[in-house]
Parts: C-alpha cells; sequence; structure tokens
C-alpha cells in the first residue's frame, strides 16, 4: 500500500523517474543559491530575476518554437543583461540594486508578454508560465543536470568572497578586488538557476525551489553550512513529495511542489529550533549564565 | 627613511565637494599618529582615500610600496551584517585572507593563529558563538582580532574606541602601543584628547584642512582647536569650483 504510493509511480513510470532526477539536480543547484539571496537580502532579486528572463526565452521561442537551446540561451541572455546592467548601475551610481533591477526587470516581463502574444497559442503561454516537469525530455534533463553542476563548481570557487562579501563588503574591498567578480558570478549562478527552474516550473515558480527552502533552513540552523545541507534536503523532499502528490491526486505538478515546500515552510515558522513561533512562546526557564 | 605614507595635496570627497581639502604631509613607517578633529572633519573620508575605497578628486595619496593587503582598516560604523550566520571563529579568520585567499585551507598552524588573536583580545570561549549574539565592545574586540591576525604594516583605525567602555579600550589600546612597539604606522581617528596627549606621540589636526600637523602637545593647543571648531560643516551648493593649483590634477 505504502510503496504503491510512494516509490511504485517512480518505478512503474519513466516519466516519473526523469522528474525527480530533475527536482534532485535542481534542488543541488538551486537551494544553496537560494541561502545566499537570502542572507544578502535580495530574495525578491530572484522572483524579479525570473521575470527578466522571460523575453529572451520569448524571443527563442519566437524564432524556433518549443525548442530547448533557443529558449535556454535566449533566457540566459536576457538574464545576464538584466543582472549585469543592474549590478553596473548600482556599483557605479548611487541607485541600490533592488531599485534597478526593479527597472530592469519590470521592462524585460512587457516585452516579453509583448513577444509571447505576438505569437503564441494559449498552451504556449501555460508551458512558459508554468513549466512541464512531466514532460523531461533526454536534453532538458542533461541541461538541467549541467546547469547544477556548473552552479556547484562556480559556488565552490568563490564561496569564500562571497560569504565575506555578504557578511562585511569594506573588508572585503579593503583586502581584495574579488567583491565585485564574486557578485556577478553569483548574479550569474541566480541566472542560470532560474532558467533551470523555468524549464521544469515555469517562470513564475521557477525561484519556488530556491527561496522556499532557504526559508526553510534559516529556522533550523544558525550556521551557513548547516542552512545549505537543510535547504538542499528541504528542496529534494518537496519535489519527491510534490511529484507523488501530484500523481496521486492529478494535481498540476510544479505548483504541487512548490506548495509541498509550503507546507514545510508554515511547519518551520511554527516549529523550527531557531526562532520558530513555538520556541518564542514557549522559550523554557531562563538560564543561570 | 621613505615615507610609508604620502599625502600629495590630496583632495577627497563627494559628488565634487571637499570633505578633505589640498592635504600634504607625511606620515613616517612606525608611526603613531593620532588623527583629530570636530565631526564632519574629513577623518574617515580620508581614512577611506588611504585604504583605495575613495578616489581623490585631486592631488594622490602615495601608499609607499604597500599592496591592499599591508593595509588592515577598521571602519567606525562597521558595514557588518550581524544577522549573518557567521561564527567569532570564522569572522576572525578573514583577517587570514592575505595568506589563504580563495582557496588556502584553515590548518593546524590557522586555527593555532586565529585562537591566540582571540585570546589577545580577551575572546575565549567566543570562537563559536555566532556574531549576532555579541556586544558592542565584544565586537570591538573581535573587530581587533581580526586586524591582529591581517599582519599589516599600516594599521587604520576609525574611532576605535568610541562606546566602549574603559577597560575594554583600555585593552584595545594596550594593542595598539603594541603595534607600534612592533613599528607598525599606526593612524587612528580619535575625540578623547586626553588619550591622545597620554598615547600619541603625533597627530593631526584636520578641519577638511590641515589645522595642524606634528608633535601631540604643540598640534592640540587651544588655539589650534579653537581655528579647527571654527570649521563650517555644511558643504556650500552653490560653490565654485576650486582655483587652487587651477585644474585639479589627476595623478594616480
Amino acid at each position: 500500500m505504502i510503496y504503491d504510493a510512494l516509490v511504485a509511480p517512480f518505478t512503474e513510470f519513466e516519466f516519473m523517474r526523469r522528474a525527480l532526477a530533475a527536482v534532485i539536480a535542481l534542488a543541488l543547484g538551486g537551494a544553496p543559491i537560494g541561502v545566499f539571496l537570502m542572507l544578502r537580502r535580495m530574495s525578491l532579486v530572484g522572483d524579479a530575476m525570473a521575470h527578466a528572463i522571460l523575453p529572451g526565452a520569448a524571443i527563442g521561442f519566437l524564432l524556433s518554437g518549443l525548442n530547448l537551446f533557443a529558449m535556454t540561451t535566449g533566457g540566459l541572455i536576457a538574464g545576464f543583461t538584466v543582472a549585469i546592467l543592474a549590478g553596473v548601475v548600482s556599483r557605479t551610481t548611487e541607485l541600490k540594486e533592488d531599485a534597478s533591477l526593479a527597472t530592469f526587470y519590470l521592462v524585460s516581463l512587457a516585452l516579453g508578454v509583448t513577444i509571447v502574444s505576438i505569437k503564441g497559442t494559449n498552451i504556449d503561454l501555460l508551458h512558459v508560465l508554468f513549466g512541464n516537469i512531466l514532460a523531461m525530455d533526454d536534453q532538458t534533463l542533461l541541461v538541467i543536470a549541467f546547469n547544477a553542476t556548473i552552479t556547484m563548481i562556480v559556488l565552490a570557487v568563490i564561496y569564500r568572497p562571497l560569504v565575506i562579501e555578504s557578511v562585511d563588503p569594506v573588508f572585503l574591498r579593503t583586502v581584495s578586488r574579488a567583491g565585485a567578480p564574486a557578485h556577478l558570478a553569483f548574479l550569474a549562478l541566480v541566472v542560470i538557476n532560474l532558467v533551470n527552474g523555468f524549464h521544469a516550473l515555469g517562470t513564475l515558480l521557477a525561484v519556488g525551489l530556491m527561496i522556499l527552502p532557504a526559508g526553510i533552513a534559516r529556522f533550523w540552523s544558525r550556521d551557513i553550512t548547516g542552512m545549505i545541507c537543510i535547504a538542499v534536503a528541504s528542496a529534494i523532499v518537496s519535489g519527491y513529495a510534490g511529484l507523488v502528490l501530484s500523481f496521486q491526486t492529478g494535481l498540476p505538478s510544479g505548483p504541487a511542489i512548490i506548495l509541498v515546500a509550503a507546507v514545510l515552510y508554515v511547519g518551520s515558522v511554527v516549529f523550527g529550533s531557531v526562532s520558530g513561533l513555538f520556541r518564542q512562546i514557549f522559550p523554557g526557564r531562563h538560564l543561570e549564565a | 627613511m621613505a615615507a610609508q605614507l604620502q599625502f600629495r595635496d590630496v583632495t577627497l570627497g563627494y559628488d565634487r565637494h571637499p570633505a578633505v581639502h589640498h592635504l600634504s604631509g607625511e606620515v613616517a613607517p612606525g608611526a603613531l599618529l593620532a588623527i583629530v578633529g570636530p565631526n564632519g572633519a574629513g577623518k574617515s573620508t580620508l581614512f577611506r582615500g588611504i585604504v583605495g575605497i575613495l578616489k581623490p578628486l585631486a592631488g594622490s595619496i602615495i601608499t609607499g610600496g604597500l599592496n591592499i593587503r599591508d593595509i588592515a582598516y577598521l571602519p567606525q560604523t562597521t558595514d557588518i551584517d550581524r544577522s549573518f550566520p557567521i561564527s567569532v571563529f570564522d569572522l576572525v579568520g578573514t583577517g587570514l585572507w592575505r595568506s589563504t585567499g580563495f582557496f588556502g585551507g584553515m590548518g593546524k598552524v590557522e586555527r593555532e593563529k586565529i585562537a591566540q588573536a582571540l585570546a589577545a583580545v580577551g575572546l575565549n570561549g567566543f570562537e563559536n558563538r555566532t556574531i549576532g549574539t555579541l556586544s558592542g565592545g565584544q565586537m570591538q574586540r573581535m573587530l581587533f582580532a581580526r586586524v591582529l591576525l591581517q599582519d599589516a604594516r599600516l594599521i587604520v583605525l576609525d574611532e576605535p574606541f568610541n562606546a566602549i567602555d574603559t577597560r575594554t579600550s583600555a585593552d584595545l589600546l594596550a594593542l595598539v602601543r603594541h603595534w607600534h612597539a612592533e613599528k607598525r604606522t599606526v593612524l587612528a581617528a580619535l575625540h578623547d584628547m586626553d588619550l591622545v596627549r597620554a598615547n600619541f606621540p603625533e597627530t593631526l589636526l584636520l578641519a577638511r584642512g590641515k589645522v595642524a600637523w606634528g608633535a601631540t602637545a604643540d598640534v592640540l593647543s587651544a588655539d589650534n582647536l579653537l581655528e579647527a571648531r571654527r570649521m563650517c560643516e555644511a558643504f556650500d551648493d552653490s560653490a565654485a569650483a576650486c582655483a587652487v593649483g587651477d585644474m585639479p590634477s589627476r595623478a594616480a
């Protein structure tokens, strides 16, 4: 019975196995990025960037239909353009990064919707907005796995300057010139993982498997390594449970994954060992010293 | 001996308004120099120029043969994100950047150095605390420990004893004297004149421009302090371009 509900969908159907492989790859790449987005107070930046990749993917779609490489390349180009322009504007002028990004992503989103509406059907639009994790072909799966691998390698390279820049940017500026390149590389990773999420979850939910697990992790660990591990684990659990839920109930799989993550999030807010509500309401007796 | 630091008619400021105006002078290697002046005198701005995070509007600052890694800078209001989940041990460890860089491991030697630095500022037992749990004084002790690890030839401290109890400031001042004894060059912006008179042989009295620079007892005369106090703090929005030296020379 339990086997039928939890394991059988994956042993019996290849598309479920592919979907599971995809969410695991998404979790490994996206969740650590989400943790850094959250710690750098850039959670909504991720969301803004998710919209920014739309016109690129749409131009790819316009030129060659639902073609994986055209849409991936277009999304990467659009995302990088917006990330770099916003980064350059905020580093050279007094405008903060969130403000400059807001400008660029709104323009980007307007462009994207315009382009899709020129040559799209409603089904195309649904695919773009919500992705389709249950229809992973070899190519898409390879792209997602490749991007996740690149993410982990680059993150390992820029990890130290990225942490120092997050906690004490002035210090990093006085000892090294690695801050700006590390920040730009990080933005590039954000874009790559959004494009990844875009294929599986669509433009609206792409950021979901990055941010929600990070939020969950914040409630269970005070240490960044611990946070990253918990975020990856909860992203994988959400992905798996969401797929099972979607399979058994017929709910659309992308939203199901995000909703499972949301349930974990609410549970963490209430019961989390670090500043969870339960801990705050019943803190226990105070200590001696 | 060649100067450790040379200000060549340097003007530093923001949005074309000078905060430090036409400053010239030299800091000898091993100097222990106090920089005093009213709020808005340009002390912090001068430090930002020295450590290279603010480019001069005109003139230049020559750091004789110093790489940016040879300079340790303790800003006044640190932009440290205290909610970031990092331990005291790891944050102090960033002071070893010069030797570890991007990938260098934290081996036994490094761990020993960090432990010694924490002991030197009286923070034993705080290794695993996250930085968000520290008090203001403990935070300053931790940052001094990081400066210790940076092992820099030039140390720049911006109001290091502000809002800190007497015991902590005495402990940290002992460290400053220790650095001086090690022939490191130390610059500190300070407001406590008694502390300056007692501990700093040389003083620069700054009020946007140089009011006086030399032996502390001479510089901190009543006349000089009065003159510094007269400095107008506000920028003049309708100020004309500065004509001193004709065109601003943008020497590197």
